[in-house]
């Protein structure tokens, strides 16, 4: 929508309140924001009274309305690469489809459903390929779930020049929510029975790099699905169709997308994702490995850059929190750096390994302002400063970002990413 | 065993359905409740398989050599096969890019300056499950047992890991000693409620 152009100066010129300093890119986005969408759909044409004409026809496939055309953010366009879900322009807890994150090590692969199998062998009793249909022949189950890369939020900390100028979506962005169906990954292990010595699984990707993850077998039986279906429709190409692991609450990496082999062994095939990558160096000279739970984060969404406030008065603080430790309890919100904390309230449902939405009203005074969340999960974890998570492991881990995030309100309404002030 | 579907009962149904939405009769009211049958331990789906077909899907390599070909390759070898395969994307010496630097031996001690073979590797076993699933990422698992042997001999030995002629095979490999091996621990993170 942006990019064609349509309307664009004009609808920049009469939004006065909107930062006028935005860069190129970020203007773009501009024009996808809450408060543009009805607007902007007044402009393109001046329709008719909807209520003396006749409206358009039943279709056999939906679409959004012209006024709401969140975009994915997109970063280089290589095999390798990654997209961003757009955090700041969604609303409850649910991620469309076709705009949950991407991350791709070797593209999307075309997979076949018709000849696509699951091939599960190692120490079990009965080595089997399961297609399509018989996956769904088995008993099946839904659950809603986050989804987070463990790079997620790597930007949000840079010793040598902090950023200011970035969204929720290119800093958090690697974070969905869907509802996932599929068949519990016990049902198919308990099909082919495991042997009693295992006591890893290895799952494989039918992708170009065959992407390969090693699996503690208790996770395996506990909540482990092999799913192909997310929000009620299959499963997007980009999350693993036909079907893919999904592991609640962990690192994104780990729910190995395409998945079309699955050896159970008593060891990890130590694997590139699981050595060179998707480890994390730590303060001491030590690298965590299979760091897989994601741990207690939220992140406000609105206001964020690039929005800005046009005036005074009430506002929702809007974000979503979410643990792979458990539920999440409680978000509390400062507006005034950390100095003082109050409760927001957590939207319904409030669901466990699930983003949860928290909003907060306030009643801007015109002055600068310094928005912060914390969350905090069932198990008492607290999200950290942060100072705190930088004592812990030091300032170069990338991996498991989940300090807290700030973000400044300037008298004339403009909002940056405020971190950099606090340290 | 795939459903069949059942295109012109299906289509007459949607009418059907449209004209008496409403007027659906309430299930369960005239017959009693009936408990969902047990689920047995195995419901006897999916296909049996024979050593040949995993044979030809399993490619994993282990830590201790499990998995490996037969086949060689020496540092040499490797040169030509890493000019002709491999150079354009990471470099004519491994360190230049444009994608992953394959070579890199700086001691560390508190952060590796870089993470690569020679200083953040724990496995070189790793780079045959790698390479052979993944690279050349322009063609995928197309080298030979020979040639990737080869190749990773060459960056084994970039990484001044192995000597000049050394020839890697399914026991030298294994038996290559990566410096970043001890550096890795297992995650401690949720012993506690406090940040680490
Ligand atoms: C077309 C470009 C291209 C070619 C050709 C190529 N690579 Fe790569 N290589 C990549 C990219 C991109 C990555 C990173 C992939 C990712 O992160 O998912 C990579 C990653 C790697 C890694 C892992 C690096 C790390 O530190 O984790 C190794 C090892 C590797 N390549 C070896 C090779 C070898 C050996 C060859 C030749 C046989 C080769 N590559 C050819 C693009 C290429």
């Amino acid at each position: 929508m942006s990019k064609s152009g349509q309307g664009v100066p004009r609808s920049i010129e009469r939004r006065t309140w909107l930062a006028a300093a935005l860069s190129g890119v970020a203007a773009s986005s501009l024009l996808r924001t809450r408060f543009d969408a009805v607007d902007l759909l007044a402009q393109q044409s001046e329709p008719a009274d909807p209520t003396k004409v006749m409206g358009r026809l039943v279709s056999e496939l939906g679409s959004r309305a012209p006024g709401e055309q969140p975009r994915r953010q997109a970063g280089p366009a290589a095999p390798s690469s990654s997209s961003r879900t757009p955090l700041g322009d969604l609303h409850g807890i649910i991620t469309p489809a076709d705009l949950h994150f991407e991350r791709h090590h070797a593209g999307v692969p075309a997979i076949d459903p018709e000849s696509y199998e699951l091939l599960i062998h190692g120490m079990v009793e009965r080595p089997l390929v399961f297609t399509l249909p018989d996956l769904k022949r088995f008993p099946s189950v839904s659950r809603i779930h986050f989804l987070e890369c463990s790079g997620n939020g790597g930007g949000a900390f840079n010793p040598a020049r902090m950023p200011t100028d970035i969204t929720p979506q290119a800093m958090d962005g690697l974070l969905s929510t869907s509802e996932w169906t599929g068949v519990p990954l016990a049902t198919l292990l308990r099909e082919v029975g495991v042997r009693p010595q295992a006591s890893w699984i290895v799952a494989e990707g039918g992708d170009a790099a065959m992407l390969n993850r090693s699996i503690p077998l208790e996770k395996a039986m506990d909540d482990a699905l092999i799913a192909y279906g997310q929000n009620g429709e299959g499963l997007r190409p980009e999350q693993g169709y036909p079907a893919r692991v999904f592991l609640p609450g962990w690192e994104g990496n780990t729910s190995v997308k395409w998945v079309r082999r699955i050896e159970v062994t008593d060891q990890p095939v130590m694997s590139r994702e699981e050595t060179s990558n998707y480890t994390d160096p730590l303060k001491g000279g030590s690298a965590r490995q299979f760091s897989f739970v994601m741990d207690a984060k939220s992140v406000i969404t609105f206001p964020t850059f690039p929005y800005a406030l046009p005036e005074r008065g009430w506002w929702e603080v809007q974000g979503l929190a979410w643990s792979g430790r458990g539920t999440i309890t409680g978000v509390d919100i400062s507006i005034d750096g950390g100095r003082t904390w109050a409760p927001a309230r957590l939207q319904q449902p409030v669901l466990p390994l699930a983003a949860v939405r928290f909003t907060f009203p306030w009643n801007w005074d015109g002055r600068e302002a310094m928005l912060l969340s914390r969350c905090s999960d069932e198990t008492g974890y607290v999200q950290p400063s942060a100072q705190e998570y930088i004592a812990a492991r030091g300032e170069q881990t990338r991996y498991h970002s989940n300090f807290i995030r700030a973000w400044k309100v300037t008298p004339d309404g403009t909002v940056t990413y405020g971190l950099g002030d606090l340290l | 065993m795939r459903p069949r579907p059942q295109v012109a009962f299906g289509s007459l149904l949607v009418l059907v359905t449209f004209a008496a939405c409403g007027a659906a009769d309430r299930p369960g009211e005239a017959s009693a409740a009936v408990a969902a049958p047990a689920l047995p331990e195995r419901f006897g789906l999916g296909t049996p398989v024979d050593e040949a077909r995993i044979a030809a899907w399993d490619v994993d390599i282990r830590p201790d050599g499990t998995g490996l070909p037969p086949g060689s390759g020496s540092v040499e070898d490797g040169a030509a096969v890493y000019l002709l395969r491999c150079a354009a994307c990471h470099g004519p010496t491994g360190t230049e890019g444009p994608n992953n630097r394959l070579v890199g031996t700086e001691a560390w001690e508190d952060f590796p300056a870089t993470r690569t073979v020679g200083n953040y590797w724990p496995f070189a076993t790793t780079l045959y499950d790698y390479i052979v699933r993944a690279m050349p990422q322009d063609s995928p698992g197309t080298l030979s047992a020979d040639e990737t042997y080869a190749v990773i001999a060459w960056i084994l030995h970039r990484n001044e890991l192995i000597g000049a002629d050394a020839v890697m095979d399914a026991s030298t490999l294994p038996a290559v000693e990566m410096p970043a091996r001890d550096r890795f621990v297992v995650d401690d993170r949720l012993e506690s409620n406090v940040v680490r």
